[in-house]
């Protein structure tokens, strides 16, 4: 008899305020399959991954295990039901061995534990498990593949009938990857477990899964066995096919945020970068000998799936990490993102997650907006002191250009919604002339009256002559704004196409790893 | 409606008026310190309300009570600083005593090398080189900080130990007054160079000097220009670099301010207390300074008024050793509740918001 578990989902839907990150969308994960989940970031897809598993539960719709209906209301319900995640970063302890987090994974820990029997138990299921660990071997000594086998085997040791992999092969090797992979196809195809698996890997679904659902937009795109898939189709899937009403032009029917024709003069190079490496957090590099040029007038969009070093480059070109090797030229001279070089060659930046990246949550929106110029006049007054009649008065006047909710100066920036903060940061980094503009993410997670609104700004700095750098996780995004799109994959821009004869498809396949 | 509640109290910790809602942890924390100290002095059988009566008297009972407090309120004011101006940019700088020791072996080191310098040019020296010697050295647990990602907190105090050794090592060794038989010392100050009470009191100089200090450094936190930059480093570091401040400058320059500080302490207790710079020196003003900082919620305003309340408990000891009894170390123990206390009471302060906003809500009600 299959234990392998069937799962079913029926419109499920779940909002974030006025935003539906979860619309309506059903999912058939048969028997004894392997189910591939894709889609941009944003997509939905941890979403309703979240749902399942009982992190955050769905607004709307039924969750069917094994035809009948279930409610999952925790995770410790998903487990009695035999749904088992395995998260794209490891939760094994590293200073213990095997054994001892197999048995930490139980949950139920005694006073005293047993070992004699705990031992005789665990070899025992490690006897029949697909991939052998040795039980006393120290977590910190595994390496990555074998960190990835050890979560499995976890759920698999809590005898669940379905999996959900979340990106399962991003830390691995592509051998180690191939294992993993082909070892769960087997199990499933024995019907011992169902696997579900969120990916952006188009190899990994086309040589291990059975059926394919894509996600866009917190929509269902589609749903279809894996033989009748290819990666064209897949590319298109995930990015989406121009809709006759929906083009960009109609997004963005104001006649300021309309696309010019760039002027033949503009044409000089005003933020160049060349072959600047970075290292991440952790200190590996992450940035490759990236260079790159941005025009007066024109919108370069940076696109790549999250986590390709673009956050890196970003984050490097608007000073908030150091360099490693390379040059960043503004103007045609050397540029160290210095507070004095920023004011003169007017380099302004829109980060990430404004709240926690673009602004001091515990200060108020007033001298948030002050940021930039507290140190001048008329901010700063004779003997080096600030004015806060005079910060108080420039939040005002910008404030009501930029329309920041509620208008009032004193609040602090961590109570305003993520619309208002980021009008708030706009209403900082804009109000002056810019030269040169970098963003990265600027309207993500906002809803749509502020993301025209948010879009029309930079049209209009692009439109007034500065060179703008945009990137996103949204290649819609990109390809609605940019003149000119790079792609950026494992630290190294991999393509570059006029916007005019973008295709998504063949820039889809740019972005995905291992192709 | 948490979330509404949330944002209205965020509101309200940014309002003028706000100043009784900051303090009241403080309050809190110094109140169950007190009802702890109190079950810890029943079961020595000394009656808590006794002895409580007893500490008043001792720390504020009498003028010689009150100067005795004021004494040792001077060196806490200034070790105070030494934690709430790295603060004000987000470290945990808790190296303050080193820093004392090196500022007081400075200043003491003074009379050593130039011993018949004018009084004139002698104080305002010792305190200079105090100032350089307690700022450098907590500004290097900064630059270890900024440039080799070592923990300020464990970075400081390792340091503080290492200027404690180094403070002995000199002082019993090339620094010595060979006359110093018992008691190893530095030369001792000629009797001019000695700082004096301030007229009509019997509190040395050293006291002003700390609660301008304190003054001062609310102006510069709240009004400057660096001040506001320091703010915006702390309130977000990755922000300050977006907008290019100099962050690396403003937290060294931080913490150079705060052990300048420190080694101020330090020149003044050898300038008006100590004559020459010695072992008793280090008798915990930089951890109690600690103390001092976390209970003023580094607000260098309200550090004043810690300093004195904590200087009073710890000239309030010797009352209670003489009349019950009591070992010196009692006053160290209602510090060492008063500090836990605080820390525990610091993490309700985004309750208490919460508190307040639905008994105002409730109060709204009824009208």
């Amino acid at each position: 008899m299959s234990r392998a578990l069937a799962l079913e989902v029926i419109a499920a839907g779940k909002s974030f305020g006025a935003f539906r990150a979860l619309d309506e969308v059903s999912l058939r994960v048969k028997p004894g399959s392997v189910h591939a989940l894709l889609g941009e970031n944003g997509a939905g897809k941890s979403t309703l991954v979240k749902g399942l598993i009982g992190y955050q539960s769905l607004d709307q719709g039924q969750v069917m295990v094994d035809g009948r209906e279930v409610e999952i209301a925790h995770p410790r319900a998903a487990q009695k039901l035999g749904i088992g995640m395995v998260y794209q970063h490891f939760t094994v302890a590293p200073g213990l061995s095997v054994a001892e987090n197999l048995l930490l994974a139980t949950g139920k820990l005694p006073l005293h534990i047993r070992w004699g029997r705990v031992r005789a138990e665990l070899s025992a299921f490690m006897d029949g498990a697909p991939f052998k660990l040795a039980l006393d071997a120290p977590v910190s000594g595994l390496s990555a593949g074998e960190k990835q086998k050890l979560e499995i085997l976890k759920q698999l040791y809590l005898q669940q009938r379905l999996l959900i992999l979340d990106e399962p092969t991003s830390v691995l090797t592509v051998q180690e990857a191939d294992e993993v992979l082909g070892l769960l196809r087997d199990m499933a195809h024995r019907g011992e477990i169902s696997v579900l698996m969120i990916t952006h890997k188009f190899g990994e679904v086309l040589a291990y899964a059975d059926e394919v659902t894509v996600l866009r937009r917190g929509r269902l795109v589609a749903q279809a066995p894996v033989a009748e898939a290819t990666h064209d189709k897949l590319a298109r899937w995930i990015m989406g096919e121009p809709e006759a009403g929906e083009s960009a032009e109609a997004l963005l029917d104001d006649a300021a945020t309309r696309r010019l024709p760039r002027a033949p003069g503009s044409r000089e190079a005003r933020l160049e970068v060349d072959r600047l490496s970075v290292l991440d957090d952790r200190g590996l590099p992450r940035v490759h000998e990236v260079s790159l040029a941005v025009h007066g007038g024109e919108l370069v969009g940076l696109a790549g799936i999250a986590g390709n070093g673009q956050r890196e480059l970003i984050e490097a070109l608007s000073g908030q990490r150091s360099v490693l090797g390379g040059a960043i030229r503004v103007d045609g001279l050397p540029y160290a993102a210095t507070r004095a070089q920023m004011r003169e060659r007017r380099v302004f930046s829109l980060p990430e997650e404004p709240l926690y990246r673009g602004c001091v949550g515990k200060l108020s929106v007033a001298e948030n907006i002050a940021l930039r110029n507290f140190d001048q006049a008329p901010i700063r007054r004779l003997g080096g002191l600030v004015s806060y009649r005079a910060i108080r008065a420039q939040a005002q006047a910008r404030i009501a250009a930029f329309k920041v909710r509620p208008p009032l100066p004193q609040r602090a920036m961590a109570s305003l919604s993520g619309g208002n903060v980021q009008r708030a940061v706009l209403a900082r980094e804009l109000s002056e002339p810019v030269n040169v503009l970098i963003a990265a993410n600027p309207v993500f997670g906002l809803d749509f009256r502020a993301v025209a609104d948010i879009h029309a700004r930079l049209l209009a700095a692009r439109n007034a002559g500065a060179a703008v750098l945009v990137a996103s996780d949204d290649l819609d995004e990109l390809l609605q704004l940019a003149d000119r799109l790079l792609v950026i994959r494992n630290g190294r821009i991999v393509y570059e196409v006029d916007a005019a004869s973008a295709d998504r498809a063949v820039i889809g396949g740019h972005m995905a790893a291992g192709h | 409606m948490s979330e509404l509640l949330r944002e209205r109290a965020l509101v309200l910790m940014r309002a003028p008026g706000s100043f009784a809602l900051a303090a009241l942890p403080t309050l809190l924390a110094v109140c169950s310190a007190l009802a702890m100290f109190s079950l810890f002095l029943l079961a020595q059988d000394v009656s808590p309300l006794e002895a409580l009566r007893l500490m008043f008297k001792g720390a504020f009972g009498s003028s010689f009570a009150w100067a005795n407090s004021l004494q040792r309120a001077a060196p806490l004011m200034l070790t105070a600083l030494c934690v709430a101006l790295p603060a004000r940019a987000g470290l945990v700088v808790i190296g303050g005593e080193g820093a004392l020791a090196l500022g007081g072996l400075a200043a003491g080191s003074v009379a050593v090398m130039a011993p018949s310098l004018a009084v004139k040019a002698a104080v305002p020296l010792m305190v200079l080189m105090g100032a350089l010697i307690g700022g450098l050295w907590i500004a290097f647990a900064g630059m270890l900080r900024q440039w080799r990602g070592v923990n300020e907190t464990i970075g400081s105090l390792l340091l503080s130990y290492l200027g404690i050794a180094l403070f002995n090592h000199l002082v019993e060794g090339a620094l010595r007054d060979p006359a110093s038989l018992n008691k190893p010392s530095t030369l001792p100050l000629p009797e001019s160079w000695m700082v004096g009470a301030m007229p009509g009191l019997e509190v040395h100089w050293g006291f002003a000097f700390g609660a301008a200090a304190c003054v001062l450094a609310w102006i510069f936190l709240r009004w400057s220009v660096p001040g506001f930059a320091l703010n915006v480093v702390g309130g977000n570091v990755n922000v300050a670099r977006l907008v290019g401040l100099p962050v690396d400058r403003l937290v060294i320059g931080a913490c150079f301010a705060g052990g300048a500080a420190a080694g101020i302490a330090g020149a003044f207790e050898v300038a008006a207390v100590q004559g020459s710079a010695n072992a008793s020196l280090l008798s915990g003003y930089g951890y109690a300074g600690i103390l001092v900082a976390f209970a003023a919620r580094q607000n260098p305003l309200a550090v004043i008024v810690c300093a004195v309340l904590v200087g009073g408990i710890g000239a309030s000891g010797s009352l209670l050793q003489r009349r019950l009894g009591l070992p010196d170390a009692a006053t160290l123990v209602l510090q060492g509740l008063i500090f836990a206390n605080l820390l525990a009471w610091e993490a309700l302060q985004g309750r208490l918001a919460n508190w307040q906003l639905r008994l105002s809500s409730l109060g709204a009600r009824d009208v």
